[in-house]
C-alpha cells in the first residue's frame, strides 16, 4: 500500500545499513537519542493505556446518575489519577521527550542531543515516577484532581496518596526540566552547516518555543508543590486559611505552570503536523515564516494567560479583564497556524493514508477545541460553564482531538523510521475512523452537558443529564477498543512489517536521508544539506534531481 | 468562468453568514433564563457561537472539499504546486480574527460589567493584599473583591452599604456537602428562596474547603472560599424551581452537594418567609443544627443529621457512604 518510491535524495550515498538495536538495549541506561525518545515513547503509551483503563472506569460509573459502581471516594481517586497519568505520564513526556529526542538531532544534522547523559536522566526519572504514582493504588490514592486544590488537599484522607502524588509531580517535573534544557541548547548550537534558524523544520521552532515554556514555568509548580507538601506533611499554613495561609495564592502558582503546561502538550504536536502535512499533500508548507513566530507568539502570550483558569476565584475584575484580552489574543497565533495548514492541504495531491489521515483528523477536531477556547477565553462566558462538562468537552478537544491525534500522526509517519517496518495501512484506516468516532461520540455531547447544568468530578449527577451521558460512555468503550488494532498493527509491524525503504514517504527534512533505523551517530560521512525542509512541488523535482545526482558524485 | 468562481464564492460566503447567524440564535443550548444576568449572559452567549460556528463551516468545509478535489488520483505521483506563501492572504487571516477577537472581547467587558453590576469602590484595599483599587467609574471592582477586604464583618440582612435597601442580603454558608441559607439571625435555610424581581445578593462564606455557588439557570458562579468573603448579586426574573449546585470539588460527596433556589412570587416569598419564622421560634434546635459556628463543633454525622432532617429527604445520597 506504500506509493511506489523515485528516491530523490540518494540516501545511499550517505552509505548508512540499517542496523537494528537489539532489544535489550531499549532496557538500559542508552545515551543515544533515538534509543531515549523510543523509551520514552513506549513507556508513555504504556501509561496511556493505564489512563485510559481509568477513564473507562470513570465512564463506566457514569453510565447511571448514581454513585453506583465505586465507592464516591475512590471515584475521586479515579479521575485523579486519570487526569495526572495524562498529563504527566503520557502526552507530556511523548511529545517532548519522545519525539523531541527521536527527531531533533536527525532534523538537525546532529550526532546525538547536547547532554546525552543528562537526557538519559531526564528519562530514567520517569519511571520512578510513574511506579511512584502507581504505587499509590495501594495506599489510597490522591482524589482531590490533578490540580489538587488546597484546602481540600490538605484536609484529605488520602494522605499518603497525596504526598506520593507530590513526590512523583516533583520528579516528572525535574526531568521536564532537563529535557527543556537540551532541547534550547541543541537546537541553538547543533544545527548542522547551511541551517539557520528559518531552514530548520517547523518541528524545530516548536520545541524550542514548547522548551522555553517548560524551562520559565515548571520551576514555579516545583515550587507549590513544595509548599504544599509542607503544609501537608509539617503543617505549615501556606495555602491554609485556618492558619492565615492564602488558597487562591496556590491556585495562581500552579496555573503559572499549569497554563503553559497545556502550550507543551501541544506545541510539539502542532510542529509534528506541520512535518506531516507536506510531503503527504506533496506541496510546501503554506508560511513557515508565519508558522514559525506564531510558535513563539504563543510561547510568549501563554506565560501570561494563566489566570483565566480563575475567573471564579475571587480575584480581581482588573486581573479577570487582563487575563480576558491575553487569551482572546492567543486565538490569533493558534488561527494562523490552522489556516496555514488548511491552505497546505489547498491544491495538493493528497495521499489519504494513516499519517495524513490523522493530521487532518487533528486540524478539524482542534478547530473545535480552539472555538471552545475562545468562548471560555470570555469572562463572563466562562464564569457560567467553569468546572463543568463544557470545560470537560474543551480541553479534550484541545488533549484528545489535538495531541493524541496529532501523537498518532506521527507515529504513522515515523514508525518506519524508527523501526525499519512498515505498520499495515488498512489496520491504520480503521484504527483512525473507530478512534474518530469514538472522540466524538465521548466528548462532543459533554458540551451540551455542561452548558445544561451538569458539574464535573461528580459521581452521581441530575437523572436529566442521563441519556446524553450513556452516549458519552459508549463512545468511551469506543475509543478503548480503538486502541486494540492500533497494539497489535504496532507489535506485529514491528517485528514482522514489510520492509521500510529509507524514505517511504519521499520527504525532505533531514531525518530521510540516513537509514531506517538510523545507526548509532545517525549518518556516516558529514550530513549534507540538498533541500529546504519543504521544497515541495513539481517546480522543485527537476532541480532536486540534479542537486541529488551531483551530491552522489562529490561523495564517490 | 472566473465569474462563475467569484458568484459561488460569494454565494458560499452568504450562506455561510446566514447558517452561522442562524444556529447563533437558535442553538437551544442554554437553560431557560431565569435572571436578568443570564439574559445579557445569552445574548452574548449567541453572538460568539454564531462566530465561531461560521470559522468552524469555513474550515471543515475546506477540509472536506480538499479530500473530494485534491486527493491523490491512481497512478499520479506528481507534486502539488510549490507554493510558499501569500503574504496578502496571510495579512487577511491575521486581521480578521484580531479585530474579531478584539470586538468579542470589548462585548464581553460590556456583559461583564453590567452583570456585576456597578458600585462605588474607590479606594478599597484588596483582601489581604493591601492594594488600592482604581478608580470606581474607570473600572468597576467585582464583588469578590470588597467582599474580601471586608474580612472580619458578616454582613446581615438589612446592614449592607448604604443605598441598598432594596436588594435582598442572604448570607451563605458552605460546607462539607451542604449550603445555609441565614436569612435573618433566626432564620437559617437549607433551600433558597427569593422573590422575583428584587435584587438578591449572597455574601458568601465557607466553612472548610473551597465549594462553588452556581445556578445554571441564572448563568452566575463564584467560588465560595474559606477565611474570605466572596459574593454575587442577581435579579431573579422567571418564577419556578432551579437546582443550587456545587461547582467546586469538595470531597467525596461533591456530586451530592446540591438544594434547590425557588423563586417565588412576592407573596408567596412572604408567606414563606413568615412560616420559616415560626418554625425557628418553635424549634430553635432546627437552627442550631444548620448554623455554621455550631457545625464546625459537631461530627460530620451529627451534622449531617441535622442537614437532612431539616431539608426533609434527599437522605439518598448520605446513606451512599459506606
Ligand atoms: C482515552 C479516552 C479518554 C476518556 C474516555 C476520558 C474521559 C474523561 C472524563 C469523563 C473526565 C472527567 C472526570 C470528571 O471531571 O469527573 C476526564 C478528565 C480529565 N481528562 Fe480525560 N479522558 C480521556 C483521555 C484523556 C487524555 C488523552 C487526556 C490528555 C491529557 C486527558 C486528560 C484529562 C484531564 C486533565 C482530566 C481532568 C481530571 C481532573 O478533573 O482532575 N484525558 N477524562
Ligand atoms: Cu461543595
Ligand atoms: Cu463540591
Amino acid at each position: 500500500m506504500t506509493q511506489t518510491l523515485i528516491p530523490t535524495q540518494s540516501s545511499g550515498a550517505m552509505g548508512a545499513e540499517p542496523q537494528k538495536t537489539l532489544w535489550w538495549e531499549f532496557f538500559t541506561f542508552s545515551v543515544d537519542h533515538k534509543i531515549i525518545g523510543i523509551q520514552y515513547l513506549v513507556t508513555s503509551f504504556v501509561f496511556y493505556l493505564v489512563g485510559g483503563l481509568l477513564a473507562s472506569i470513570v465512564r463506566a460509573e457514569l453510565a447511571t446518575p448514581d454513585s453506583d459502581l465505586v465507592d464516591p471516594a475512590f471515584y475521586n481517586s479515579l479521575f485523579t489519577m486519570h487526569g495526572t497519568v495524562m498529563i504527566f505520564l503520557w502526552i507530556v513526556p511523548a511529545v517532548t521527550g519522545g519525539f523531541g529526542n527521536y527527531l531533533i538531532p536527525l532534523m538537525i544534522g546532529a550526532r546525538d542531543m547536547a547532554f546525552p547523559r543528562l537526557n538519559a536522566i531526564a528519562f530514567w526519572l520517569t519511571i520512578p515516577a510513574g511506579m511512584l504514582l502507581m504505587s499509590s493504588f495501594f495506599f489510597g490514592p490522591a482524589s482531590t484532581g490533578w490540580t489538587a486544590y488546597p484546602p481540600l488537599s490538605i484536609l484529605t484522607n488520602e494522605h499518603v496518596g497525596q504526598v506520593i502524588w507530590i513526590g512523583s509531580i516533583l520528579l516528572v517535573g525535574t526531568s521536564s526540566i532537563l529535557a527543556a534544557v537540551n532541547f534550547i541548547v541543541t537546537i541553538w548550537s547543533m544545527r548542522m552547516p547551511g541551517m539557520d534558524l528559518f531552514s530548520m523544520p517547523l518541528f524545530c521552532w516548536a520545541m524550542m518555543a514548547t522548551s522555553v515554556l517548560a524551562l520559565l514555568a515548571t520551576p514555579v509548580l516545583a515550587g507549590a508543590m513544595v509548599l504544599l507538601g509542607f503544609d501537608l506533611l509539617i503543617g505549615t499554613n501556606f495555602f491554609n486559611p485556618t492558619g492565615g495561609g492564602d488558597p487562591v495564592v496556590y491556585q495562581h502558582l500552579f496555573w503559572f505552570y499549569s497554563h503553559p503546561a497545556v502550550y507543551v502538550m501541544v506545541l510539539p504536536v502542532f510542529g509534528i503536523i506541520s512535518e506531516v502535512l507536506p510531503p503527504h499533500s506533496r506541496k510546501p508548507i503554506f508560511g513557515y515564516k508565519a508558522i514559525a513566530y506564531s510558535s513563539m507568539m504563543i510561547c510568549f502570550l501563554g506565560l501570561f494567560v494563566w489566570a483565566h483558569h480563575m475567573f471564579t476565584s475571587g480575584t480581581p475584575d482588573w486581573l479577570r479583564v487582563f487575563f480576558m484580552v491575553v487569551t482572546l489574543l492567543v486565538s490569533v497565533p493558534t488561527g494562523i497556524k490552522v489556516f496555514s495548514w488548511v491552505a497546505t492541504l489547498w491544491g495538493g495531491k493528497l495521499r489519504l493514508e494513516s499519517p495524513l489521515l490523522f493530521a487532518m483528523g487533528f486540524i478539524s477536531t482542534f478547530l473545535i477545541g480552539g472555538l471552545s477556547g475562545v468562548m471560555l477565553g470570555s469572562t463572563p462566558i466562562d464564569i457560567h460553564v467553569h468546572d463543568t462538562y463544557f470545560v470537560v468537552a474543551h480541553f479534550h478537544y484541545v488533549l484528545f482531538g489535538g495531541s493524541v491525534f496529532g501523537i498518532y500522526a506521527g507515529l504513522y509517519h515515523w514508525f518506519p523510521k524508527m523501526t525499519g517496518r512498515m505498520l499495515n495501512e488498512f489496520w491504520g484506516k480503521v484504527h483512525f475512523v473507530l478512534t474518530f468516532i469514538g472522540m466524538h461520540l465521548t466528548f462532543g455531547p459533554m458540551h451540551i452537558l455542561g452548558l445544561q447544568g451538569m458539574p464535573r468530578r461528580v459521581a452521581q449527577y441530575d437523572p436529566q443529564f442521563a441519556p446524553i451521558n450513556v452516549i458519552c460512555t459508549i463512545g468511551a468503550f469506543v475509543l478503548a477498543i480503538s486502541t486494540v488494532p492500533f497494539v497489535i498493527n504496532a507489535v506485529y509491524s514491528w517485528f514482522k512489517g514489510e520492509q521500510a525503504p529509507d524514505n517511504p514517504w519521499n520527504a525532505l527534512t533531514m531525518e530521510w536521508t540516513t537509514s531506517s533505523p538510523p545507526i548509532p551517530h545517525n549518518w556516516v560521512g558529514e550530513p549534507v544539506l540538498l533541500t529546504g525542509p519543504y521544497d515541495y512541488g513539481e517546480e522543485y523535482k527537476e532541480a532536486r534531481k540534479e542537486a541529488a545526482i551531483a551530491a552522489s558524485q562529490a561523495l564517490t | 468562468m472566473r465569474k462563475n468562481n467569484l458568484v459561488s464564492v460569494i454565494v458560499i460566503i452568504g450562506l455561510i453568514f446566514a447558517a452561522s447567524i442562524w444556529y447563533g440564535r437558535n442553538n437551544g443550548l442554554l437553560p431557560v433564563a431565569a435572571g436578568d444576568e443570564a439574559v445579557l449572559y445569552d445574548g452574548l452567549f449567541n453572538t460568539i457561537l454564531g462566530i465561531a460556528f461560521g470559522f468552524f463551516l469555513v474550515v471543515e468545509g475546506v477540509l472536506i472539499y480538499s479530500i473530494i478535489k485534491f486527493r491523490r488520483r491512481k497512478g499520479d505521483d506528481t507534486d502539488g504546486p510549490a507554493i510558499h506563501e501569500n503574504l496578502s492572504i496571510e495579512i487577511v487571516w491575521t486581521a480578521i480574527p484580531t479585530v474579531i477577537v478584539m470586538w468579542v472581547a470589548i462585548y464581553s467587558f460590556d456583559v461583564y460589567t453590567a452583570m456585576q453590576g456597578t458600585q462605588d469602590l474607590g479606594g478599597m484595599a484588596h483582601g489581604g493584599m493591601h492594594q488600592t483599587v482604581a478608580k470606581s467609574e474607570t473600572m468597576p471592582m467585582s464583588k469578590a473583591t470588597i467582599a474580601s477586604s471586608n474580612s472580619d464583618g458578616v454582613l446581615m440582612a438589612g446592614t449592607l452599604p448604604a443605598g441598598s435597601n432594596d436588594v435582598l442580603a442572604i448570607n451563605v454558608s458552605a460546607m462539607q456537602f451542604a449550603w445555609i441559607f441565614n436569612y435573618t439571625d433566626e432564620i437559617a435555610t437549607a433551600e433558597l428562596h427569593v422573590p422575583v424581581g428584587k435584587k438578591v445578593r449572597l455574601n458568601m462564606n465557607a466553612v472548610d474547603v473551597l465549594h462553588a455557588f452556581w445556578v445554571p439557570q441564572l448563568r452566575i458562579k463564584q467560588d465560595v472560599i474559606p477565611g474570605r468573603e466572596t459574593y454575587l448579586e442577581f435579579t431573579p426574573r422567571v418564577v419556578g424551581e432551579y437546582p443550587v449546585v456545587c461547582a467546586e470539588l469538595c470531597g467525596s460527596y461533591h456530586g451530592g452537594m446540591r438544594t434547590t433556589m425557588v423563586i417565588d412570587t412576592p407573596e408567596d416569598y412572604a408567606t414563606w418567609l413568615k412560616e420559616q419564622q415560626e418554625i425557628a421560634s418553635n424549634d430553635p434546635d432546627a437552627i442550631v443544627a444548620s448554623r455554621p459556628a455550631s457545625v464546625t463543633k459537631m461530627s460530620e454525622q451529627e451534622y449531617l443529621a441535622g442537614k437532612v432532617a431539616q431539608a426533609g429527604g434527599d437522605m439518598h445520597m448520605m446513606h451512599m457512604s459506606h
